[in-house]
């Protein structure tokens, strides 16, 4: 999308319209669009394959055949990279979606039923938000050994007290309304209220927790790839891509981490951006 | 009993119960393994005298419950257990690292306060450009993971410039400072912009209320209005947020170790999840945990202390 397809029109009205009112938010936007591309067709656009060794020389400087340089087994780093995005934007992603089922349910049931149900799922909330997520991921990976799978069904679990509690409270306030007791007065079941008036009426400030959550699940997942306990060699991601290259900054040849670590910058900023206008939204809404 | 007293017993009590539940979580660890005994021997193959061993350390033929109290109330005493891996007690493995990560975390503590609360208060009160600037670099800031940070800071200060270490931890006061401005700078940035804002927010929040506006009229000074009337009330917020992430940090400090080649406990813990060390795991695991919600409840406290309205539900006693 160019600034020349925006002035001309072929790009719809109220696109045109943000990107004149909000320039940073429609380049958050474009960013993590082109990133979730690249996520999903990164094996296809890598010119090399990205675990392959010795395709250039050891720690190369970016070139012409090598952009981004070669890591210090003569890997391809743009290949790395590009195959690499869809550990990197991918998990996180599975991370948002489990907690927020997960959340939004303890939530839903805990403002349904209240009484005993929401006191234990306050507890239950509680003990989760008192484990730090790292050690969470760590515990898992120590039980159910490294790799990806482990930290991300891990931080799901740790990040259910963040959207529990967030749509616990919009849950109430919604159920506070006048509207809902009119529907209850008119004998609309519970479940109908519940699917079809109750979760409709939170989805913006779900959305917005969502978005701000994928910001965090990818520091934490970089960071337990970076830690080692991610991510295994050969295949890459950003956060083991950088850990691998910490060598290589001492050697003089930075490159193995320092573009993919650009890349985590890029993704979480534009994420951030994108999160903090959906949530301004929500609660525009809300007023 | 008034308010404050009931606050208090009531945290202390929720604390309590939410730290024994925690460490029932941590301890169900071991039955989540399937064959806790190959998970105890930490990948090593299981000779008979070590199953043997381990079946008589951990009391492996004791039900659960039994087991779970005796690893508890083993911890509280100081007996955290013996390591598969190292073979070593673990205390004698905590011990010594521990000092390494609470000196890591003060200092850290000590930047995020002084950047992050001055940014903040610098946004609120100097005029737009400044609170522009702060905004734009706290957004940045947010985004700035400590692992990338800490390769920022290693290839320009430490490879480029070679004004600091890039690894260990070094020896006596001033190399031990020096060894840690760098991880600590690197574990600070995120946090410094995530005060920073809550700062101003809280601060921007209480110059636009009517109370501080009555002041203005009533002609009290400036400074005086900010520090009675605006800092003290935006205080609490500023605390719980501040106290919420240095409690956070003791785990945190695990990636600015492990990037630094510091031997604290966040280090320990990392190397002890690569190895399957799972009583190691256990006991760091349970003193992050422990350090997390104490000082998360501390802080809770001191807000309380500031501003006992916040709790009481508005009643005075």
């Amino acid at each position: 999308m160019s600034v020349a397809q925006i002035a001309n029109g072929t790009v719809p009205a109220a696109a045109r319209r943000v990107a004149r009112r909000d320039p940073t938010f429609l380049v958050a936007v474009i960013a993590f669009g082109v990133i979730s591309v690249v996520a999903l067709a990164g094996p296809w656009l890598a010119p090399y394959d990205p675990n392959e060794l010795y395709v250039g020389p050891l720690n190369g400087a970016p070139s012409l055949e090598h952009p981004f340089g070669t890591d210090d087994l003569g890997r391809d780093i743009l290949s790395r990279v590009l195959v690499g995005a869809a550990a990197s934007v991918f998990a996180p992603a599975v991370v948002v979606v489990l907690s927020t089922i997960l959340g939004v349910g303890l939530a839903l049931a805990a403002a349904w039923f209240g009484g005993w149900v929401s006191g234990g799922i306050a507890r239950l909330v509680d003990v989760i938000f008192a484990i730090p997520g790292l050690v969470i991921a760590v515990l898992a990976v120590t039980i159910f050994g490294k790799g990806l799978a482990a930290p991300v069904i891990a931080l799901a679990i740790a990040y259910i007290p963040i959207i529990a509690r967030l749509t616990r409270t919009a849950a109430a306030r919604e159920l506070a309304k006048p509207y809902i007791a009119a529907l209850r007065v008119q004998g609309v079941s519970s479940p109908a209220i519940c699917f079809r008036h109750l979760v409709p009426a939170m989805i913006p400030i779900v959305a917005a927790q969502m978005a701000v959550g994928f910001g965090y699940a990818m520091l934490d997942l970089a960071a337990i790839s970076f830690l080692g306990l991610g991510q295994q060699p050969p295949s890459p991601d950003w956060g083991s891509m950088i850990a691998a290259g910490q060598a290589g900054i001492l050697a003089g040849a930075p490159e193995q981490s320092v573009f993919p670590a650009i890349l985590v910058v890029i993704t979480v900023l534009a994420v951030g951006i994108i999160g903090a206008r959906v949530t301004d939204w929500a609660e525009e809404k809300e007023r | 009993m008034n308010v404050l007293t009931r606050t208090v017993l009531g945290r202390l009590g929720g604390m309590l119960l939410t730290l024994i539940l925690a460490s029932m979580v941590i301890y169900s660890a071991v039955l989540l393994t399937g064959d806790p005994i190959a998970a105890l021997a930490g990948g090593a193959k299981p000779t008979p005298e070590l199953v043997e061993q381990i079946r008589a350390e951990y009391h492996l033929d004791d039900p659960v419950w039994s087991r779970y109290w005796q690893w508890l109330t083993g911890a509280i005493q100081g007996d955290f257990g013996r390591s598969f891996v190292y073979k070593t007690p673990v205390v004698s493995l905590v011990g010594p690292r521990f000092g390494i990560t609470l000196q890591l975390v003060l200092l850290t503590v000590l930047l995020i306060l002084v950047f992050g609360v001055g940014s903040g208060i610098l946004a609120a009160t100097r005029g737009r450009v400044v609170d522009r600037t702060i905004a734009a670099m706290t957004s940045l800031g947010m985004a700035l993971p400590t692992f990338v940070v800490a390769i920022l800071l290693i290839w320009v200060f430490a490879k480029s410039l070679g004004w600091f270490p890039v690894y260990g931890e070094g020896e006596g006061v001033w190399d031990r400072l020096w060894h840690l401005v760098l991880p600590a700078i690197s574990l600070a940035v995120l946090f410094i912009a995530y005060v920073s804002r809550v700062t101003r927010g809280s601060l921007v929040a209480q110059l636009h209320s009517e109370h501080v506006d009555t002041a203005r009229v009533r002609g009290i000074p400036r400074r005086r209005i900010f520090g009675v009337h605006v800092f003290r009330n935006a205080s609490p917020q500023i605390l719980a947020i501040a106290g919420t992430t240095i409690a956070g940090l003791f785990a945190a400090s695990a990636i600015a170790e492990v990037a630094f080649g510091l031997g604290g406990i966040g280090s320990l813990l990392v190397q002890a999840a690569a190895r399957a060390d799972l009583p190691v795991v256990q006991i760091v695991s349970l003193l992050l945990v422990t350090i997390f919600v104490v000082l998360n409840a501390v802080a809770d406290l001191i807000s309380a202390i500031i501003d006992p309205s916040s709790v009481g539900g508005g009643r005075t006693s």
